[in-house]
């Protein structure tokens, strides 16, 4: 197989055989896989409301991974985006509801870049720093930022500063004028997914078509070359983890914006972990970026309508995803098994050559 | 006396930062013996779980927690071999097949809860490991409401922390996963499989996350919830770096971690917020790789695969 049929038709295996090891539990479990997943595919597919569910979920996953993409592409692994969405949800909850005069077109460009300043903070500033000039692992800080992230978003809601009125643990809503319009009616989609469409043709011109994204790609290659080559290699981690930082922030402000409307305790649902499944999933790509957060989005949505037409529980969908990345991670088990098989037909052969002889 | 005071000068509040930091110290020590020969272990959180779920699971079908102990620790050994097997022979990325794991563990144990038990939850006839009664030490006033009465598994975690620090650094075993875990090339040209011992240290961490999980629902309750370890996995994780990958280290950062939850716990009452304190060990954590408390430094061939040469 060439590399380019390689990353397509890999990827496709490995959710392949997600989709077909989460049946075969299913099935010793009791249950009707084959129902299962038509009832799957119609609860995200079925109708317009669906299918524009299944799109307005894909778009904080499009907006989260082509930040963590642009990491990986610096060679650099950014688990800690849930987080950084969070902070991002955070700041545009928070200028969302505060401002209330502004018109809307400085009210939303506000909020959005208020949370991506500040997700780019929290994912560039300090584990880029902490990675630049001590050389702590960004796989550790990130995720440690995350937490902490997360507990403060916690303490901002339970009884903190942006606690609304009452006892439930939310934000109070933020106004007409920072809401991103609704673009079908009964359904989440709204207009974020001009963002997102945006992001994604932004994010491949960066990455493939400027010196600077060239520059992004060396360092991820081959950082040695890199600093040989004049480059500044410590700049261009901080650069590519705020960058990370930013999208996944942008993401967390354009989900309230578009769909909450208001901060919860319960506002993520691992968002910033599955566009790291997505992100692996497209191997960096930003189109197949699109198509991969499609697929998620496609697989959390249809998994209500799959609970209730066949029973099974929507957490079957991480089971599938989990393998999914699994296959995805074992890129290897294709040579490793071919490898053997060549091992074993060859030591056939030597046998036979001696035989003969 | 002050609220503090009355807080601070309660035994209680010790016993039960021994209580929350069991889980945290298992997980970290598990961590340790995985990275320790060199592969990286995010993972603690899954088999946490799944030794939590198969832990409930056997106790409640075959009444007895100790077969519960035993299956939960089978349970998070066998799924550390996903982990090990193509961290070891694929030379795969050990991060994301963590995270593999932990997704699927979530789902997994998610799933087979409503399916097993349906909305009832695990059957409350589930048999929970004992607390045990240490007869001298309960009588010691203060001593003894924080080490004389705890769950069984609470001792076993002490013995395996003093164990484990005697295997790693005092026998020739503890020595070649040292080795493996630090330079494998040049483990494998003096004779160390560097493959089998891999395989070792994973298995060995992941049944010890395994008894984090038992510890968790047969031992502190005798019920699995959904994601009933509630990020334990990631502060055990950073236990073991603030531990700076020894036994002990992981201890005391468990037990540092465990306080701040107990601490937060009783503070709660009084205004404090839980998840202010919450934040420290993660703060802790960044604060001890950034270098400015003597600087935690991973073995340094942590995560990085090992492909023989032929």
């Amino acid at each position: 197989m060439s590399k380019r049929t390689q990353s397509l038709v890999l990827p496709l295996l490995a959710v392949i055989t997600g989709l077909i090891l989460g049946g075969i539990i299913m099935w010793v479990s009791g249950y009707k896989p084959i129902n299962a997943y038509v009832a799957l595919f119609q609860g995200a597919f079925g109708n317009s409301v669906f299918i524009a569910n299944t799109i307005a979920g894909a778009i904080p996953l499009i907006l989260t991974s082509l930040g963590i993409a642009i990491a990986f592409r610096t060679g650099l692994f950014n688990i800690g985006a849930e987080g950084q969405y969070w902070i991002g949800a955070m700041v545009g909850t928070w200028i969302g509801y505060n401002f209330p005069h502004l018109p809307w077109y400085i009210h939303i460009p506000f909020a959005l870049i208020g949370a991506m300043v500040a997700g780019g903070i929290w994912g560039g500033l300090i584990p880029g720093l902490a990675k630049a000039f001590v050389g702590a692992h960004e796989v550790i800080t990130t995720m440690m930022m995350s937490y902490i992230a997360i507990l403060i978003g916690h303490f901002m809601l339970e009884r903190g500063p942006m606690m609304a009125p009452g006892y439930n643990p939310q934000s109070p809503l933020v106004t007409m004028s920072a809401t991103l319009p609704t673009l079908v009616s009964n359904s989440n989609l709204s207009a974020g997914i001009f963002i997102a469409m945006v992001a994604i043709i932004v994010v491949y011109l960066l990455l493939f078509h400027t010196t600077f994204g060239y520059r992004l790609r060396t360092v991820g290659h081959n950082p040695m070359a890199a600093k040989y080559a004049g480059m500044n290699v410590p700049l261009f981690t901080i650069y590519s983890l705020g960058l990370s930082g930013v999208l996944a922030g942008l993401g967390g402000a354009v989900q309230i914006m578009g769909v909450d409307h208001q901060l919860t305790d319960t506002f993520s649902s691992g968002y910033g972990y599955t566009a790291i499944v997505v992100s692996l999933l497209a191997r960096n790509n930003p189109i197949a970026i699109f198509f991969a957060s499609v697929f998620f989005s496609a697989l959390s949505t249809g998994s209500q309508v799959m609970q209730i037409n066949s029973g099974v529980s929507p957490n079957m969908t991480d089971v599938i995803t989990g393998v999914i990345i699994f296959f995805v991670a074992t890129d290897k088990l294709y040579s490793y098994f071919r490898g053997k098989f060549r091992r074993s037909s060859k030591a056939q052969s030597e046998q036979k050559g001696v035989s003969v002889s | 006396m002050s609220v503090l005071g009355l807080v601070f000068s309660n035994p209680e509040l010790y016993g039960s930062t021994l209580a929350m930091a069991t889980p945290l110290a298992l997980g970290a020590l598990g961590g340790t013996f995985s990275e320790r020969t060199g592969v990286v272990n995010i993972a603690m959180e899954g088999i946490m779980l799944i030794g939590a779920f198969f832990g409930v699971m056997a106790a409640a079908s075959s009444h007895s927690a100790w077969i519960g102990l035993l299956a939960g620790v089978v349970a998070g050994g066998l799924i550390s071999l996903a982990l090990a097997w193509p961290a070891v022979r694929l030379q795969s990325d050990q991060v994301i097949l963590g995270m593999a794991i932990n997704l699927f563990a979530a789902g997994l144990t998610a799933f087979l809860l409503n399916t097993v038990y349906g909305f009832g939850g695990t059957p409350i006839s589930t048999p929970q490991l004992p607390q045990l009664t240490i007869p001298l030490l309960n009588n010691i006033p203060f001593v003894g409401a924080v080490l004389g009465q705890q769950n069984v598994v609470v001792y076993i975690m002490i013995l395996l922390v003093i164990i484990g620090h005697f295997f790693l650094f005092h026998t020739n075993l503890g020595l070649r996963m040292r080795a493996v875990g630090e330079h494998p090339e040049a483990a494998d040209t003096v004779g160390i499989n560097v493959v089998r011992i891999r395989y070792f240290g994973v298995l060995i961490g992941g049944m010890m996350s395994g008894l984090a999980g038992v510890y968790l629902s047969i031992g502190m309750l005798n019920s699995f919830e959904v994601n009933m370890t509630d990020g334990r996995g990631y502060i055990a994780l950073a236990a073991m770096i603030f531990g700076k990958w020894t036994p002990f280290g992981s201890l005391g950062a468990a037990l540092l971690f465990g306080f701040a939850t107990a601490v937060s716990y009783s503070l709660q009452n009084y205004g404090v917020s839980a998840n202010l304190i919450g934040i420290l060990p993660y703060a802790l954590t960044i604060v001890a790789l950034t270098g400015v408390i003597g600087r935690s430094k991973a073995p340094a061939a942590d995560g990085l695969p090992y492909e023989p040469s032929k």
